[in-house]
């Protein structure tokens, strides 16, 4: 389900509304509860994490019909105890962004301009050139005449936005194809 | 961090340095407002700015960037001279009682053996005496004056109350409130954590810099118990488990150096890496280390890596030999140094935005413009994936062809990710990714099964490493969490995964991507999923949940746990015991090893990742010196320091080209120091929380944090435009005039410091671009880290602005 500016507007009218009452005797928590509930009625309930500091902070996903619809602190991490900072708390707008990159791009040398490609395109493009660029400049003894079998022409800068699992792939795909200058945030 | 988060709680007091971490690390916080109102801990902030984190401490410390080892060199003085050391710790778990070789000197601000040449140091005059028999001579009486008590003595003598005054400008009173408060921990019931982040770490002097963290730490007694430690507090979503995976040149995952060229087989590369101690209390952890290179050798290759072939040893990629200061550094400064000159030809940037985070912009910038081809993950357009059409660029001059991957949000997919206080932890898929996004698991193995594919369909060079590779057909994130816990490839276990450390084999019959996961996904399953809160009493008083995910090494909360307790094996403070020997095992957190205490037959020493097992208050690891020693960062506005006659780092890593210009000393053009910093609601380089319209309200554009005295010196008010320049570039920004920042006293002159954040970059329009242009590619010798927190510019007031709106 999806919110327009318009029934968000509505929302927080009708919670403005419900303190305002508060203060005349009215029990305003069940008028806000019964607001949430519009939004998260029937959601599932999914455990994440905030890709920011690593406090890691987690997070619950409020997710109906494929789509995450609330986010919010989740009290059973011992660490964070539900709470979430200024960065944590806007991550259903960061998940939801309309700025998100959503397709494969390719600029082609000296143009001014993106051009959308599908995935398997780029997939087959980027190995072809990563193939011919070993292939060319692949060392495989340095100046003391050592071996050292490297790709010294190629670099990887990686990022501590990876999971363990992604890191140790990535990892393993570039040294594989004999790359050294391989560098992440631990260093900036 | 070595000790965790919720630990925090546990301390007396607490030493905030090189961190602002109530803005950085908000919900951490809580634990340090917990120790100061539960257990009335005293909280000391040393930062050049007063932050959210100044206000909530007892004392602020404004010391002028990067003064931190006169600082703390001040405070080893003070603990020394008034004897406030914990002498049953520092006798029986450190080194102070062995004897520092005769060929040992110091003299006028360098260390024996230097090569001026070079800059590099040759160790063997730092190293211990030996008696006939090969062990370390020692004097337990710590008078000899060549034990490492008294060398240190001699050493931090130089550093008086004064003279640390006079270069941080902090004044004497301030220094001996906090050497107070802090040295008072030093007693067998009281504990003092120090915290630091970048703002410790991004200096010439970076790692000496913690290394004074260690000496203070190991003095008191504070490694090892519950309320102390040496806690980084890390910056990056998973920069623990990224740094543990080894996103990095010069490690393998789990720590594992990396492969030389003059390591030409696998028994030269153990034979180099492989500790070797003839003291018996010590466990001396990496004599394990063969066992860790083969397994892992084994999980990268599978059946491929056979003993025969040195379980593919030689595929992997060799470094030169350290030679010198630059040689066999293949770090982000020297990778974008190549870049520039042509030499890197191609390569990738993921989830990353060098163009905006990295030091001197402007070279990095013209560097990407060089490459052939670059392909990108990423979850928005950053100036990195825009640099062909930036500021000053004509696209039409750019020959990069550049591919771009939109990649998914963490809550699109699943997988584990290391906090800061190494708990492993397991975030789950909410949805699927949105659009053609996919995780950045997924685009690494397609892209690399094409090219297996290409090898295998066209040969080429070297194929070997390639096409034995034992690699994914999509991306599991289990099935990978499975391989680096690792399994037994043969014998009668075959298949099962491994429990811990202790299975591991050099024999080929084991294999793990990660020797310092094992554990985390067992034959019972994924540990990293619990969700239990259950404790023991002694665990729930000390803040630890054993159920919960799982910690690396092997469920252990806190590291070196076992100089939390006496010989005995009894806590120094039982009301805080992290372990306790009960006469038959150990209770609470799991023991660093199982071994009994030190008094009990087979008794170890504390300090297991150590080769003798004992803290190193003096150390010859670090290529820079056995002891920290103050030095000015590379830009300075001093041009003596006081403490001797070398006045930066002699080996500090320096980069030669026309684009890595450094203001000489006290520069008259240049005369005030830069600072720079994150804030709470920007993360790094700010691609992501830019495009969050709440976050850019709350903090919408660059700006530049200065004293009164410094505007109304320059005629510049608060709101003013203003433009920072410095040899390397020029930067608009708004002027925010505060109190936060007040004018240094330096050696009876008034020098002056200003602040700014850099997570605003010119895709977003009008709200400033790179900070970073004005920062320098100045590395630590040790580390490679840029000297992000200290250099040298000019401001004044703009007449006219192009970057802001």
């Amino acid at each position: 389900m999806k919110y327009t500016r318009r029934d968000m507007l509505k929302m927080a009218g009708a919670g403005a509304g419900a303190i305002a009452l508060g203060g005349l005797g009215v029990n305003y928590l069940i008028s806000e509860s019964y607001a949430k509930k519009l939004k998260i009625k029937g959601a599932k309930e999914v455990i994440s994490i905030c890709p920011f500091c690593s406090v890691s902070c987690h997070f619950i996903a409020h997710v109906k019909g494929g789509e995450v619809v609330s986010t919010e602190g989740d009290p059973g991490y011992p660490v964070s105890e539900g709470a979430l900072c200024a960065k944590g708390s806007t991550m259903l707008s960061m998940i939801n962004s309309d700025h998100r990159l959503l397709k494969p791009l390719y600029r082609a040398p000296y143009s001014d301009k993106w051009e959308e490609k599908s995935y398997g395109w780029m997939v087959e493009n980027v190995a072809r050139r990563i193939k011919d660029t070993r292939d060319k400049h692949f060392v495989t003894t340095n100046a003391a005449g050592q071996k050292v079998n490297r790709l010294d022409a190629m670099f990887h800068a990686g990022s501590s936005q990876m999971s363990n699992e992604e890191a140790s792939i990535v990892v393993q795909a570039q040294r594989a194809l004999g790359i050294l200058n391989i560098d992440h945030q631990a260093r900036i | 961090m070595t000790n965790h988060w919720i630990d925090i709680k546990n301390t007396d007091c607490c030493l905030i340095i090189g961190s602002n971490a109530a803005e950085h690390h908000p919900i951490c916080f809580k634990w340090v407002i917990k120790a100061k109102e539960e257990r009335g801990a005293k909280i000391i902030h040393v930062d050049p700015k007063f932050s959210r984190t100044s206000a909530r401490s007892d004392v602020h410390i404004p010391l002028r960037s990067g003064t931190d080892i006169a600082f703390m060199g001040g405070m080893i003085n003070y603990i020394l001279q008034n004897n406030l050391y914990f002498k049953e710790y520092v006798n029986d778990y450190t080194n102070a009682s062995f004897i520092v070789g005769p060929g040992y000197s110091f003299n006028n601000g360098l260390f024996a053996g230097f090569d001026p040449k070079n800059k590099i140091y040759n160790k063997k005059d730092w190293q211990f005496e030996l008696d006939d028999k090969g062990n370390v001579k020692k004097d337990p009486t710590l008078q000899n004056p060549r034990c490492v008590m008294q060398v240190l003595r001699q050493h931090y003598a130089r550093y008086s109350v004064q003279k640390v005054s006079e270069i941080t400008g902090v004044s004497p009173d301030a220094l001996v409130k906090a050497y107070e408060a802090y040295a008072a921990t030093g007693k067998p019931d009281k504990a003092g954590t120090i915290l630091y982040a970048l703002g410790w770490t991004q200096h010439t002097v970076g790692v000496q810099n913690i290394r004074t963290s260690g000496i203070v730490q190991l003095l008191l007694g504070n490694m090892g118990v519950a309320g102390g430690g040496i806690n980084a507090l890390r910056g990056e979503p998973n920069v623990q488990g990224t740094t543990d995976h080894a996103i990095l040149y010069n490690v393998l995952p789990g720590y594992l150096p990396l492969p030389r060229a003059t390591m030409a087989t696998l028994a030269d590369y153990n034979k180099a890496t492989t500790p070797v101690s003839k003291v018996p209390e010590s466990v001396n952890w990496w004599q394990n280390r063969p066992k860790y290179m083969v397994s892992f050798l084994k999980a990268y290759f599978g059946k491929n890596a056979t003993k025969e072939n040195d379980y593919g040893f030689n595929w992997l990629p060799k470094g030169d030999p350290a030679k010198s200061e630059h040689d066999g550094d293949y770090s982000y400064m020297y990778l974008f140094d190549k870049m520039l000159k042509g030499e890197i030809k191609a390569g990738s940037i993921w989830a990353t935005n060098s163009a905006n985070t990295l030091p001197n912009t402007n070279k990095n910038r013209k560097a990407l413009a060089n490459l052939d081809f670059l392909y990108m993950a990423e979850i928005h357009q950053n100036e990195t994936t825009e640099f062909w059409h930036g500021p000053g660029v004509d696209p039409k001059k750019v020959k990069t062809e550049v591919f771009l991957f939109p990649s998914c949000h963490r809550a699109e997919k699943e997988g584990s990710i290391s906090n800061s206080g190494r708990l492993i932890l397991w975030h789950n898929q909410a949805t699927s990714p949105r659009g053609k996004s996919r995780s950045m698991g997924q685009i690494m193995i397609d892209i690399m099964k094409e090219v297996i594919d290409l090898y295998k369909d066209e040969g080429g060079k070297f194929p070997d490493p390639i096409v034995n590779l034992n690699w994914y057909k999509k991306y599991d994130a289990e099935l990978v969490a499975k391989r680096i816990n690792g399994s037994f490839t043969s014998g009668p276990q075959k298949g099962k995964q491994l429990n811990g450390f202790t299975d591991f084999a050099d024999d080929g019959s084991t294999a793990s991507l990660n020797w310092l996961y094992a554990g985390s996904f067992t034959n019972d399953g994924n540990r990293m999923k619990r969700r239990s809160l259950k404790q023991t009493p002694m665990q729930k008083a000390v803040g630890i949940f054993p159920n919960f995910a799982w910690c690396w090494p092997m469920n252990r909360w806190v590291l070196y746990n076992r100089a939390s307790v006496d010989k005995n094996g009894q806590p120094w403070d039982p009301a805080r015991a992290v372990i306790r020997w009960n006469g038959k095992e150990w209770e609470g957190d799991v023991p660093d090893g199982g071994a009994p205490p030190l008094t009990k037959e087979g008794g170890k020493n504390p300090f297991i990742m150590l080769k003798d097992g004992l803290g190193q208050l003096y150390g010859t690891g670090l290529v820079d010196g056995p002891l920290p020693e103050h030095y000015e960062p590379v830009e300075t506005p001093v041009t003596n320091h006081g403490f001797s006659g070398q006045l930066s780092n002699p080996c500090a890593k320096i980069l030669a080209g026309d684009m890595d210009k450094i203001a000489p000393p006290s520069d008259p053009r240049y005369p005030i120091v830069l600072t720079t910093y994150s804030m709470t609601e920007h993360w790094c380089g700010g691609s992501e929380t830019r495009n969050v319209p709440s976050l850019l309200e709350a903090e919408p554009m660059l700006y530049v944090e200065m004293s009164h005295e410094l505007a109304a010196e320059k005629g510049i008010k608060n709101g003013d435009p203003v433009i920072v320049e410095n040899i390397r570039g020029r930067v608009e920004a708004v002027a925010m005039v505060t109190v936060r920042i007040t004018p240094f006293r330096i050696q009876g002159r008034t020098i002056h410091l200003i602040g700014m954040p850099f997570a605003f970059g010119w895709t977003k329009k009008g709200i400033g671009d790179a900070t970073n242009r004005l920062t320098l590619w100045a590395g630590d010798p040790n580390t490679s880290i840029p000297e992000y927190k200290a250099c040298c510019v000019s401001i004044r007031k703009a007449d006219k602005v192009t970057e802001l709106a």
